[in-house]
């Protein structure tokens, strides 16, 4: 049978494609116009913070500059102005630091520890507690503006930075008790089991076993809270009072400034600026996002 | 003395009853093996034992004590889960010692421990390694150590061996069985595999919607099973069953129109009951091509299933079907006619309706 053909033998196999295939020429096609439509504005901005005011009233906005300055972006950084005082970002960078830190960390505590407690140790009243997050995570926030206003006068610290950690701090909770709750519950329960017949307790057992398993959810929720309160602006303005703007509202208010010549360098550094710490968390964090951590905990 | 026992545990998530006034005595050392269909409610027995569940009512003992609300790891148990539940970002040892360390046991006391079980369980090469890094049976060899370090009385053991294949799961069976045979601890097995059943079990608790159905040694639950639901859960392929009643005083049975003698029957008075049902189990009908001199029952093969060591014959007696075991000799092809001999004492009666073994 096998004497006569070569006819007879089949490729295995996937087919090979030829490079320019219809949907492989149409997807990317889509993915350099998506990029390119985003990746402009950065390219003008960058090239745009770079030139002297001179350079860019010639108005070339697309070609870069001969002789680069990094004078507008220490200017943005510390001398920019807005109104009458001109001390820059600065300022507003340690103003968001000074929120941002203390609402990431005491957010995704609680939370992660709520969530632990409503997936794993079920309890008469956990079920409606978890409606009522549910509910709450979707309560438009602008509802509670006015009354949060009058809690943190009354707490004293309107009008600080306080008041916008408290602010961040308590519209974080449902939507991350939820997020981690969520997770825990998907983890194979017997490992709980496991640790309980081992002897450990209510809070070993979070701290020692179940979040290492959980560093994905930790980053997820470490990026959601982080650019969710650096790009605030709201909160900002109604809570922290003047002296306390924290970097979004400062760059707003260097940017919308009505005093003297539109300094286009310097907006356009003083923007990046503010956009590099959520860009910072995206590229370093990325790779946890597709890591499975628990890969080995059960079977598989 | 008594290692384990269970009395009058109730069990309810929320309205639902998973385990119903159970009553259950286990012996220092024995191997007891819960087997059931699934939800049944093994799981949540061995849960309960654990201190994994709060009972709803009843009470629990362990080597003497009330340990009904007593935690888990007070109550002298260690348990091994059907998926392993090893922590995965601790080694093996870490895996092994977590539990000891809580104990706030010395140094040297957890090594020496963990040398001994993982030279019991042929691990030691795996110390170091993480759980991802094992294969399924070295995963659950792990998850054994881990209860087997603690030193305890009794061991829990839910579905150990179900996510592994045949070869693995048969070699583990054996290595469970020789551990138990080495340490003699009481061991509380939960599974659905008969065959694990029968091999391991000092005595076995057949269960169905939270009720022990029956509690006897395997030779027992085999041979004389309690009612219609052990019958036909216990036997792979599963007793023929005969619907008809019994007659003359209950010296016969009546199926169809065959008068079958129960002469030899090993079981309780018979009586004269209007609906029966008699089981038999596929090895002990004989297949005969001419009619035998006693009562026999006329049947046609439809299907003959060689498997090696023997064959199963798959006939129709009327609108019946039924299975026999029959040695491999000679093969009956599909249509012929044959006539089939009961072996009466081995059989079971049950009344219909009350299902119980007569
Ligand atoms: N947390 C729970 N809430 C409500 N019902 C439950 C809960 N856990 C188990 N059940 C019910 O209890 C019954 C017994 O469950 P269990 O896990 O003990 O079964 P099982 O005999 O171990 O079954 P399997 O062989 O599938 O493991 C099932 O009907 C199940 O649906
Ligand atoms: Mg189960």
């Amino acid at each position: 049978m096998a004497t006569s053909g070569t006819d007879t033998i089949q490729p295995t196999g996937a087919k090979p494609r030829p490079f320019f295939a219809p949907d492989r020429v149409l997807i990317y096609s889509l993915l350099i116009i998506t990029s390119i439509y985003f990746l402009i504005p950065l390219y003008v901005m960058i090239i745009t913070s770079l030139k002297d005011l001179d350079e860019i009233r010639e108005g070339n906005i697309f070609i870069p500059t001969l002789k680069p300055t990094l004078d507008a972006w220490v200017k943005a950084w510390s001398a920019a102005c807005t109104g009458l005082n001109c001390t820059g970002l600065a300022p507003g960078f340690w103003n968001s630091v000074f929120i941002t830190v203390p609402s990431v960390v005491v957010s995704i505590t609680v939370a992660s520890i709520s969530g632990y407690s409503l997936a794993m140790w079920p309890f008469k009243l956990a079920e409606r507690c978890f409606v009522i997050l549910l509910v709450g995570s979707f309560i438009p926030y602008q509802v509670f503006l006015y009354p949060l206003v009058i809690i943190t006068r009354e707490m004293g610290i309107y009008s600080t930075l306080y008041a916008v950690i408290f602010v961040h701090t308590v519209f974080g909770l449902p939507i991350l008790t939820l997020l981690f709750r969520n997770y825990f519950a998907s983890l194979p329960e017997e490992l709980f089991k496991a640790a309980r017949v081992d002897g450990a307790g209510y809070l070993r057992i979070f701290l020692q076993v179940l979040a290492p398993m959980s560093v994905p959810i930790f980053t997820v929720a470490v990026i959601l809270q982080v650019t969710g309160i650096w790009n605030d602006f709201l909160f900002g303005v109604i809570y922290a009072g003047p002296t306390n703007y924290p970097m979004t509202v400062q760059l707003n208010n260097i940017v919308n400034s009505l005093q003297g010549v539109k300094e286009y360098n310097v907006e356009m550094a003083a923007t990046i600026l503010t956009g590099l710490v959520p860009l910072t968390i995206y590229f370093v964090s990325g790779k946890y996002f597709v890591r499975g951590i628990a890969a080995g905990a059960v079977k598989g | 003395m008594l290692s384990v026992s269970v009395k009058d545990l109730t069990l309810n998530f929320g309205a639902v009853s998973v385990l119903k006034n159970m009553n259950l005595d286990v012996e220092e050392g024995e191997f007891i093996v819960l087997l059931g269909p699934s939800g049944c409610g093994k799981s949540t027995l061995l849960n309960c034992l654990a201190g994994l569940l709060d009972i709803s009512d009843g009470q629990i003992w362990i080597k003497g004590k009330n340990v009904t609300w007593a935690e888990p790891s007070e109550r002298g148990i260690g348990m091994v889960f059907q998926s392993y539940a090893l922590y995965p970002q601790m080694t093996v040892r870490g895996n092994l010692s977590f539990g000891l360390k809580i104990a706030g046991m010395s140094k040297d006391e957890i090594e020496k421990r963990v040398a001994r079980a993982s030279e019991i369980l042929q691990i030691q090469p795996l110390l170091d390694r993480k759980p991802g890094a094992l294969s399924g049976g070295q995963r659950q060899r792990v998850a054994i150590g881990r209860a087997l370090v603690r030193d305890v009385d009794v061991f829990l053991f839910d579905e150990p061996l179900s996510n592994l294949d045949a070869k693995l799961r048969s070699e583990l069976r054996v290595e469970i069985k020789r551990l138990h045979t080495r340490l003699n601890n009481t061991m509380v097995y939960v599974t659905h595999d008969q065959i694990e059943a029968l091999t391991l079990a000092d005595r076995i608790a057949v269960m169905k919607g939270g009720v022990i159905q029956q509690l006897a040694d395997p030779q027992t639950i085999y041979n004389k099973p309690s009612n219609l639901f052990v019958a036909g859960f216990i036997g792979s392929p599963s007793m023929n069953f005969l619907s008809g009643k019994t007659i003359e005083g209950g010296k016969a049975f009546q199926f169809g129109d065959i008068r079958i003698s129960l002469d030899g029957y090993d079981g309780g008075a018979v009586l004269e009951r209007d609906q029966a049902v008699l089981g038999v189990r596929p090895e002990h009908i004989t297949v005969s091509a001419s009619q035998p001199a006693g009562p026999s029952i006329p049947a046609v093969v439809e299907i003959d299933e060689h498997l090696g060591a023997d064959s199963l014959l798959w006939l129709k007696a009327g609108e019946k079907e039924l299975c026999v075991r029959v040695p491999v000799e000679g093969r009956l092809p599909s249509g012929t006619k044959v006539h089939l001999g009961l072996d009466i004492a081995k059989a079971s009666l049950f009344d219909a309706k009350t299902e119980q073994r007569i």
